[in-house]
């Protein structure tokens, strides 16, 4: 079985390598002694999934190229709703955003995701509470999530309290209402969320490291550091790729905890692509420019994905 | 040689200090849902509550009229039940089909699936709300179902047929042989084999559809059926400072889905991640 899935909003999955492959090839010659089921039993599906996924994509990219604003009349403007992306101060910012978002809860979910799979990988009686523990956030809802951390942010939160307990009362501040303090609290959020995600990731890597070669390595004298960099790290270089890459997509839609936190401001300065979309077109009803803002994070997202399937599939090209 | 020494247990410690650490949010939420309504902004947030207060639980429960929390958690429970029900139905027999039968058209149907799998969602939000709504299909529960069966069928067609790829074509024949139809061998022999895919489509989809609030914030927005993340938001939004009720709020959003963790942890775990040792 293999599939993995992030959890932001809307989802992305990634397609394992050996998925590709063509089912294996029915032995030749030998007819198979039944029908399995009827070829009708596949048509619901596929309906669905042409329409949701397929028609609904395309017909997407088509608004993106237009005026349309939910009713009556449009027309065909061309590429105008870019030029209107890439003009506008605020739509350059929640590009920014994005990645901003994106890439730093990628490294920091990856950083602490893998330090934590280190550190109760091996011999610690209660791993397994660990984990059960330090994964419990990745399935909640992050809209729950965001609402503690809002609490936590307040002016007269525990955040603040704890500055003002250890004297550092020049921090203080109101961070969910500074212009750059902001967008930290929400990627706190967000890796605060997805680190067990990461975690587990990582511990199912560790698996494969067989013991007796760090124990080998151990003995020629290779230091802490020495195993890590030599023995782990090329065994779960797959594992770092996933995480990676999924990490990456995930973060470039993140939404739930923007709206919940701050929404998208002060300012605009914590709008990205995804908060972007939702307002544009479905609170001013500007459906073909937040269509166009749709397909720009699409073609970002998109790109990432196809590296993903890339590197997965190289690995697997490597094994072999 | 790696054995538990002084080291390993002042590590062990070490990481129980960080974990609970990191999990002093969820010592936050507790205690200040517990709270009556004059001790949240008199009292330090991390002090317990002089008196353990329900006040909060009750009034978020007794709440009516649109944004009811109960009727929320209601609509959210018929969405993902059906919505895992469409999922496990549709999705085991369209895998089933997909991975038995070798012809050109099942790997065709294949391909369609895994490459929807990686399509991004977010461009065909605005034509699906359309359609929905010009079909009379948002802002109702039916419609909610039948978006969430498309938008997750692709992961269930995917567990499925790698699962059917992986379970010996003898029992249907064994079924068939002893005068089975083959709706009969597909219900009554394989499917019931398939509860580890079931388990797994269940709580994947279960948790995303249950979860979610980008969907549901534009397909129901507005009408009278909400679901629980969407009647959350709207709630939080009208209360200013009243910590313990949004808390109240939204642990009854989390209980749900813990009691579920806790009894299945390791199939949330390896659902998750399990695949990736492929």
């Amino acid at each position: 079985m293999t599939v993995t899935i992030d959890e932001s909003s809307t989802r992305t999955l990634t397609v394992p390598p050996e998925a590709w492959n063509t089912p294996p090839p029915r032995k030749r010659g030998k007819k198979p002694l039944i029908s399995f089921g009827h070829w009708w039993w596949a048509l619901p599906a596929v309906v669905l999934v042409i329409a949701v996924h397929y028609v609904a994509t395309l017909t997407g990219g088509f608004f993106a190229f237009t005026d349309w604003t939910g009713l009556g009349d449009w027309s065909f403007i061309g590429l105008d709703n870019f030029e209107r992306i890439f003009q506008d101060p605020l739509m350059l910012g929640a590009v920014g955003n994005t990645l901003f978002l994106a890439f730093a809860s990628v490294i920091l979910t990856n950083v602490f995701g893998l330090l934590f799979a280190l550190a109760i990988n091996r011999m610690l009686k209660s791993r397994y509470i660990l984990r059960t523990l330090l994964f419990m956030p990745v399935v909640l809802s992050p809209l729950a999530v965001a609402y503690v951390w809002k609490f936590i942010f307040q002016f007269d939160g525990p955040l603040n309290g704890f500055l003002g307990l250890i004297g550092l009362e020049s921090m203080q501040k109101v961070w969910l209402a500074d212009p750059t303090w902001s967008i930290w609290a929400i990627l706190i959020t967000v890796v605060w969320q997805q680190t067990g995600f990461t975690m587990v990731i990582y511990l199912a890597g560790l698996a494969s490291v067989p013991i007796e070669v760090e124990e080998a390595a151990a003995l020629d004298g290779a230091g802490i550091w020495g195993r890590f960099r030599y023995v782990i790290v090329p065994a779960i270089r797959p594992s770092i790729a996933i995480a990676t890459t999924l990490g990456i997509i995930q973060g470039l839609r993140i939404f739930d905890q923007i709206l919940a936190l701050t929404g998208g401001g002060p300012a605009g300065a914590t709008e990205t692509l995804a908060t972007q979309v939702y307002k544009q077109a479905f609170s001013l009803g500007q459906f073909g420019f937040g269509s166009a803002l749709a397909l720009v994070l699409t073609v970002i997202i998109l790109a990432f994905a196809i590296l993903q399937q890339y590197v997965t599939r190289d690995r697997d090209a490597g094994k072999a | 040689m790696f054995r538990y020494t002084k080291a390993t247990a002042v590590r062990e410690l070490l990481v129980w200090v960080v974990t609970l650490i990191g999990l002093l949010p969820f010592y936050l939420l507790v205690v200040t849902a517990l709270k009556p309504d004059e001790e949240v902004l008199t009292t330090s947030a991390v002090a317990p509550p002089s008196s353990i207060d329900f006040g909060a639980f009750v009034e978020v429960l007794t709440t009516t009229g649109r944004n009811s929390i109960p009727m929320s958690i209601l609509n959210s429970v018929i969405i993902t039940a059906g919505a895992i029900f469409g999922l496990v139905l549709l999705g085991s027999v369209a895998a089933y089909v997909i991975a038995r039968r070798t012809r050109a058209w099942t790997n065709l149907t294949y391909y369609l699936v895994l490459i929807a799998i990686i399509l991004p969602a977010q461009l065909g939000t605005v034509p699906l709300y359309i359609g929905a709504r010009s079909v009379g299909l948002t802002g109702n529960a039916l419609g909610m179902i039948l978006l969430w069966i498309g938008i997750l069928l692709p992961l269930s067609v995917f567990l499925y047929a790698s699962f059917f790829r992986g379970l010996t074509t003898e029992y249907e024949e064994a079924a068939v042989i002893d005068g089975a139809t083959p709706t009969q061998a597909f219900f009554r022999v394989v499917l019931p084999l398939m509860a580890p895919a079931t388990g797994t489509v269940a709580i994947l989809a279960g948790l995303i559809v249950w979860n979610d609030f980008f969907n549901s914030l534009i397909f129901l927005g507005g009408s009278e059926t909400q679901t629980l993340p969407v009647a959350m938001y709207t709630y939080v939004g009208g209360l200013v400072s009243a910590w313990n009720k949004i808390f109240a709020v939204v642990i009854i959003s989390m209980v749900p889905i813990l009691l579920f963790y806790m009894f299945a942890q390791k199939r949330f775990i390896q659902g998750f991640a399990g695949g990736l040792k492929g």
